[in-house]
């Protein structure tokens, strides 16, 4: 095999040694570097990303701003990067809410089964009734605008999908002979959960997660983008194309700079998402 | 099990279903919104920035009703509905449900453009995609199916403005009046996600339904392949290509909250924003319960589709006949 390798083109040879892991290695380096920026975001922003100056209102990209400054003076390159704090990291944690909550709920739900699962799977197809954001706009209306809201908005209707996937993979657990013989060998019900149920039912629901990160930092930027998100002078992507906004036309760079942060790190999850899918997943 | 269990029946129990949802959902509503501490009396003294005494703030809230326990006011709410008055709007003192017709034209107008241009791209880049399954057109489409994935429909609003309205001066920025010019720029934004989620789903359906063993057979006995991709392979993919517009239809008519505000596009989804921010509960409602009544819809047809297109599907709760 190697022999054969080393006769065809380096391209060639690249594409076939970057199997599925090796993908996986590499978005996974990107998505890391992608947090690593928001959690070190103090240390690497060039300038205070909250300092005004007014005599530096509107600067073009240069070499000493690289994204120009905003309406207040404010460098946009800094900016963009704290606002990777907001938009990120509320995430990311977004993420891990709902994965826990609705993984919990559906587990329990499809273990106990009967009435309790009926009326739960009730609940959930009612949150799945709504358009997302709609429903979410309305609670974020209703908590008032942050970022902290918007998560609570988003986690309230976006746990239902994990539970149902989580619900759908414990049923199919359930029936299988280990945790008959789990059961038969006299283990209360959550030891079998914890022992040989979620061990089984994690893939899915990882995947499940992964492919999500993406659109979950779209939703929430879009949140703050109406207003109900991240409020100003937070630096938050969604918040701070809103403000933009009106400057599209003389300052494309105020609305342009954060809409492509939001693009880039979408992009690496969905990449990563995707890669995730194939590797634990293979169709 | 039930013989008589015809699709009437069905079609009927599935309205009756609406009924127990809506109580619910208005009931939600309006017990967060009146939850919500701050409301339309008091969002509108913010907005104006006048300076009220308490007494002329309960004065506009008791005019208003909103001096009432909240479980009072529900059930005068829906006492009105079942008389068919859905109340005035809190902002501007009109006839809710002459606002909301009023704004419906819009919305409907911009879901079925969005609804055609996605039919447009998606069907055709799908099947081809899959057709050329792992070739360069399959990775081409695939690589802007992913790019358009991975764009937030505001960021995508805002780059088409600032290319098409601004630089080349194609379309109008902000919609004056319902026109193809106007309508473009946010058809194409809706028109750009929704593809770009679909034609994978038409991608995933019609190479499932190329692998089956009759392509192999038609293939035999010599039928040419486009027929046999026009004829058998559309006709099959559709069940799952009818049911993701039956969707994509149902949260095109809620309105798209976000394109309709960037664009100015004066319909539900801009309503519904505006009016949460305002907090004007009326219209809340009105729009809450026309979403109710769309998903509903919208499932009931994709099901009876399901049963017209693949007589093999049963409709649940008929049991095996």
């Amino acid at each position: 095999m190697s022999s054969e390798n080393r006769q065809v083109s380096v391209r060639q040879l690249k594409v076939k040694k970057c199997n599925t892991k090796c993908r996986l290695i590499v978005f996974a380096t990107l998505a890391i570097c992608l947090v690593a920026v928001a959690v070190f975001a103090d240390r690497l922003c060039p300038y205070d990303p909250y300092a005004q100056d007014l005599s530096l209102s509107y600067q073009a990209p240069s070499a000493a701003h690289i994204m120009g400054t905003d309406a207040y003076g404010r460098d946009m390159f800094s900016r963009v990067i704290v606002g990777a704090r907001a938009s990120i990291l509320s995430t990311l944690a977004l993420v891990c809410i709902i994965t826990l909550v609705g993984t919990a709920v559906g587990t329990i739900s499809g273990f106990i089964g009967g009435k309790v699962d009926a009326i739960v799977m009730r609940v959930s197809d009612f949150f799945l009734a709504f358009p997302g954001l709609v429903f979410a706009l309305a609670v974020a209306a209703l908590l008032g605008g942050g970022v902290l809201n918007a998560i609570i908005a988003l986690a309230v209707i976006s746990w239902p999908k994990y539970a149902r996937v989580a619900r759908s993979q414990t049923l199919s657990v359930k029936v299988s002979s280990f945790v008959q013989a789990a059961v038969l060998a006299g283990d209360n019900p959550p030891q079998i959960i914890f022992r040989h149920i979620l061990p089984n039912i994690f893939g899915p629901i990882l995947v499940t997660a992964m492919l999500d990160i993406g659109t979950m930092t779209m939703e929430l930027a879009g949140l703050s983008f109406l207003g109900l998100g991240a409020q100003p002078p937070i630096a938050e992507w969604g918040s701070m194309m809103s403000s933009g906004r009106s400057m599209l036309q003389t300052y494309p760079w105020v609305v342009l700079s954060p809409g492509i942060a939001i693009f880039i790190s979408v992009v690496i999850f969905n990449l990563l998402g995707d890669t995730v899918r194939d590797y634990l997943d293979p169709k | 099990m039930f013989k008589g269990y015809s699709l009437l029946k069905y079609t009927i129990k599935r309205i009756l279903q609406l009924i127990p949802i809506l109580f619910a959902i208005t009931f939600l509503s309006f017990a967060m919104m009146r939850l919500a501490g701050s409301d339309v009396v008091e969002q509108k003294m913010l907005n104006t920035g006048q300076v009220v005494t308490d007494a002329q703030l309960e004065a506009a809230k008791a005019q208003l009703g909103l001096d009432k326990p909240f479980l009072v006011q529900y059930i005068t709410w829906l006492n009105d509905l079942l008389h068919g008055d859905m109340g005035v709007s809190f902002v501007s003192g009109m006839d809710v449900f002459d606002t909301f017709i009023s704004k419906l034209p819009a919305t409907l107008f911009l879901t079925v453009t969005s609804i055609v241009l996605t039919v447009i791209i998606s069907i055709p880049l799908g099947i081809i995609s899959a057709v050329y399954k792992n070739k360069f057109w399959d990775y081409f489409i695939r690589f802007f199916s992913f790019i358009g994935n991975s764009m937030p429909n505001f960021f995508v609003s805002l780059v088409l403005m600032y290319i098409l309205g601004i630089k080349l001066k194609f379309f109008p920025i902000i919609s004056r009046e319902m026109s193809f010019e106007s309508v473009a720029m946010p058809t194409i934004t809706l028109a750009i996600a929704m593809s770009a989620k679909y034609l994978r789903q038409v991608r995933t359906t019609v190479l499932d339904e190329l692998g089956k063993d009759y392509i192999m057979g038609a293939k035999a006995r010599g039928v040419k392949f486009s027929t046999t991709l026009w004829k058998s392979v559309m006709r099959e993919s559709l069940v799952t290509i009818i049911t993701l517009l039956a969707l994509s239809i149902g949260s095109l008519l809620g309105g798209t909250a976000i394109v309709e505000s960037i664009f100015m596009w004066d319909g539900v989804g801009k309503m519904a924003v505006d009016a949460i921010n305002m907090r004007d509960y009326p219209i809340i409602q009105a729009y809450v319960m026309w979403m109710a009544i769309i998903y509903v819809t919208v499932n009931l047809i994709t099901d009876l589709s399901y049963r017209l297109l693949d007589p093999r599907i049963r409709l649940e709760g008929t049991g095996n006949e």
